[in-house]
């Protein structure tokens, strides 16, 4: 017998991982939300867990209103006992209330998951299949919150440090509640210092200068080129399109030098026109992937019944090509502008002068031992707000777009 | 017949035509900003060239006036300070001419000089100029009766510049020192090593963690598409944003995971994650050496880019048919079983394409380790070894150097993996 297949092993073992993790949650947000001393009791919370496991597969406890009741008023009082009265905090620093109300959450939060892990589960050996699927259930539900847990938090540090004081973050890092107190300027204070004294204002506007050229310029290159690559013959063809995307390949690193150099004696080093050159040359070959496989997809039936009317190709690509990959172009030009407004490197390497910087850059020299913390992460906020925004309200464009047509890493 | 053809014929030159010309504008794009500089780095690398090397060297002139013009035949002398900007190069035949103002007589011209036009243009010859070589001309005028102006009319007109300089850059001299120095350096093997770390792990780790996240998203529940966004998150967002983040987040003084683990007793001291070479771990009652602030860079690759992984192979995985899992559990196959046998034989294509991908671009990587700990403590990898050497040692030949390393190695990877990859025959 294997005692993994055990239903009451597997019971045990669901009820004390999943209040163990809760416990462990609630006492951290506990914490960072108020800035006590408490420590995360990880012993009793595995102890109530597991006897709760114990009780509800023993005792078949059902899926409906009163058994969830008495659940979770059981693993309350079980959380309470184990922790001898203190379930937070042995020295007592958290109001009773808050106590209070971050037990029931973990009592309730282990109860409903745990026991939706067990739904089909038998205090008696189980076979491969269910057993099997039992596990599956239960590190399926551990894996979503704690993936969600890890992609947000470094976000939440962010967005939390910017709205703090650099005495208040030396004096107890953990604490990031928000301080409402002193009045909405002195909250946002670092985002008011940045767009009064660090020029952030301009920085936007160069960013988004920058980006939106770059858009339309891989958009008028690409859509043209990917044409005649979809629809034309000419020698030269098949290669064209089967190593356009190598040139994606070619590390920006190796190309930063001799670009330097070159756009160092043409004087096109520190200026933003020599940014718009560079961007798109990088992005075009992408694009003009997307758009090729996008109009390959068109009828060629269209085409030819436009040059029977008497459109030149020219007109076709304007009145036929466009109009009808309009949603490949929203994702092409989206996916174009998070690449523009993220870069870092050439912007890095290339702008001196401080009128000239893009948010990369700027964010760059925020990162001194003279600018507070909470500026440098006020300028992150502010990169990222944008691209975020965009990216939510498209999103389905863009995953459409990068499944089909490339990666860009 | 032969009339069709020929038409036929003049079609299909015109469609070619046209299809060189919409090409032609990317064609040049791509050209001069991708594949020249992608020869000229070949160049660039077996040249001696520094930073300061590209300010070419220059003649500066410069014209200073001594004495008063406010009466008639008023004496002035007009010196000419000279100098070569460069400290390594010579400039040849080198030359300047400035135009006098108009009712000036010259009374005295140094030997190099000589008047032109009328007597209002000085054209002065300089010959050679060794580095760093300077020198004075002086003239003398007096104002004619019919001259009114100040001084300030002297210095109206510019000397115009005329020099032949050397450009290291467009010259034929070629050395292989910055090969012979990089593969000399003791820490270039160091650098290697860790670069390939880097990347097999950061792109391995990507990928199983962009696995297991696929599993996961592929079952629906709830709220799937806002999960699906918010797990893209961290590699839409701005580089510069999540990395500094990071940063803070694992601050030694101010970060909260340090005081997360010195309040739960985990440690005593604060651990400086992104500035510490190597820890001691203990592990049931094993104690090794890790490198702490690399394996740092790797997860944060790892977050970063787990994403992408995730969104590709959960897309194949929507792809496939769902019958056959029905198919397969009708004959009692385990979840497992299921995943191993009838899954990963249509996700090992994408897999293996994500595989070449990843790694190719985490061997590229440069932003990422640049920004957590600028290469210190153990990090330095080929593509922050490229910007070290050209840009903190102003080496550019270097610098270019350790790139042509880079893209040969990417080169040989790349052809050995396509050579023995998986196909993926399903699509």
């Amino acid at each position: 017998m294997k005692i993994w297949m055990h239903g009451i092993f597997g019971a045990i073992l669901a009820g004390s991982l999943w209040t163990c993790f809760w416990q462990i949650i609630v006492t951290t947000i506990l914490v960072i939300s108020t800035g006590a001393a408490i420590s995360i009791q990880t012993g009793p919370s595995v102890l109530a867990g597991a006897t709760l496991g114990l009780i509800a597969i023993l005792l078949r406890a059902k899926r409906c209103m009163s058994h969830h009741f008495l659940g979770c008023t059981t693993m309350a009082a079980f959380l309470w006992a184990f922790s001898l009265a203190t379930p937070f905090d042995p020295s007592g620093l958290l109001p009773d209330w808050q106590s209070w109300v971050s037990l029931l959450i973990v009592a309730v939060l282990s109860w409903f998951c745990f026991t939706s892990v067990l739904k089909n589960i038998s205090p008696t050996v189980q076979n491969r299949y269910v057993s099997e699927q039992f596990y599956l259930r239960l590190f399926w539900g551990l894996g979503l919150v704690i993936f969600i847990l890890i992609v947000i938090a470094p976000f939440y540090v962010m967005v939390m440090t910017s709205l703090k004081s650099q005495q208040s973050l030396l004096a107890n890092p953990l604490d990031l509640s928000i301080n409402m107190d002193a009045g909405v300027t002195v909250l946002f204070r670092s985002y008011i210092e940045l767009f009064t004294e660090y020029n952030f204002g301009l920085l936007l506007m160069n960013s988004s200068l920058v980006s939106v050229s770059t858009v339309l310029i891989t958009l008028l290159f690409s859509i043209p080129g990917a044409y005649a690559v979809a629809k034309l013959q000419f020698p030269g063809r098949n290669l064209l399109s089967g190593s356009v995307l190598l040139i994606y390949l070619i590390p920006a690193i190796i190309l930063v030098i001799p670009l330097y150099a070159v756009f160092s004696q043409l004087g096109l080093r520190n200026s933003l026109i020599g940014l718009c050159m560079v961007y798109p040359a990088t992005t075009i070959p992408v694009a003009l992937y997307m758009f090729q496989g996008y109009f390959a997809g068109l009828p060629s039936e269209l085409d030819d019944a436009g040059l029977m009317d008497g459109l030149t190709r020219w007109q076709i690509i304007l009145k036929i090509a466009v109009p009808l990959s309009k949603p490949a172009i929203a994702s092409v030009a989206l996916y174009v502008f998070m690449i523009a407004w993220n870069e870092f490197l050439f912007a890095f390497m290339f702008l001196d002068d401080i009128k000239l910087f893009t948010l990369s850059r700027g964010i760059v020299s925020l990162n001194s031992s003279e600018v507070p913390r909470e500026h440098l992460m006020a300028g992150a906020v502010i990169a990222t707000i944008p691209v975020l925004l965009l990216f939510l309200w498209f999103e389905k464009f863009l995953v459409a777009g990068l499944t089909s047509g490339s990666v860009k890493g | 017949m032969g009339s069709v053809d020929k038409r036929q014929g003049a079609l299909a030159r015109r469609e070619k035509r046209l299809a060189y010309l919409l090409l032609l504008p990317t064609f040049l794009l791509v050209f001069s900003i991708v594949l020249f500089p992608l020869i000229a780095n070949f160049w660039i690398s077996v040249k001696p060239v520094t930073l300061s090397d590209l300010r070419p060297p220059t003649l500066v002139v410069k014209e200073r006036l001594r004495g008063n013009l406010t009466n008639a035949s008023d004496n002035v002398k007009i010196e000419y300070r000279f100098r070569n900007s460069s400290v390594k190069y010579p400039l040849s035949s080198a030359s300047f001419s400035d135009s006098l103002p108009l009712g000036i007589e010259v009374t005295r011209l140094d030997p190099a000089c000589s008047l032109t036009g009328d007597g209002i243009i000085l054209r002065c010859d300089l010959g050679d100029l060794e580095p760093k070589a300077r020198g004075k001309i002086r003239i003398e005028v007096a104002s004619a009766d019919n001259f009114s102006g100040s001084k300030e009319i002297f210095r109206a007109s510019e000397p115009q510049l005329e020099f032949t300089s050397y450009n290291i850059l467009t010259s034929f001299d070629f050395t292989f020192a910055n090969f012979s120095k990089i593969f000399s350096a003791a820490e270039f093997w160091d650098v290697l090593k860790v670069s390939i770390y880097y990347t097999v792990f950061g792109t391995a780790g990507a990928l199983i963690v962009g696995l297991f996240a696929a599993q996961i998203m592929k079952r629906s529940f709830p709220g799937r598409s806002l999960v699906r966004g918010l797990l893209l998150f961290p590699y839409v967002a701005p580089v510069i944003a999540v990395a500094f983040s990071w940063v803070v987040l694992f601050d030694p003084f101010s970060g909260i995971v340090n005081a997360m683990l010195i309040q739960t007793n985990i440690t005593d001291n604060p651990i400086n994650f992104f500035g510490q070479r190597s820890i001691v771990v203990d592990f049931f009652g094993f104690s090794f050496g890790l490198p702490l602030a690399l394996t740092m860079v790797i997860i944060f690759e790892i977050w970063r880019y787990f994403p992408l992984a995730f969104l590709f192979i959960l897309a194949r995985m929507q792809s496939i048919p769902s019958d056959i899992y029905e198919a397969a559990e009708i004959d009692g196959a385990t979840p497992l079983q299921q995943f191993w046998f009838l899954s990963m034989p249509f996700i090992a294509g994408i897999l293996a394409i994500l595989f070449l991908l990843r790694f190719i671009w985490t061997f590229n990587k440069f932003d990422d380790i640049f920004l957590l700990t600028g290469g210190n403590a153990g990090t330095r990898t080929l593509t922050v070894s490229v910007y070290e050497q050209a840009f903190a040692i102003s080496n550019l030949g270097a610098g270019a150097a350790v790139a042509v390393v880079i893209f040969v190695l990417l080169l040989i990877f790349a052809i050995i993996f396509i050579r023995f990859a998986p196909k993926d025959t399903t699509q």
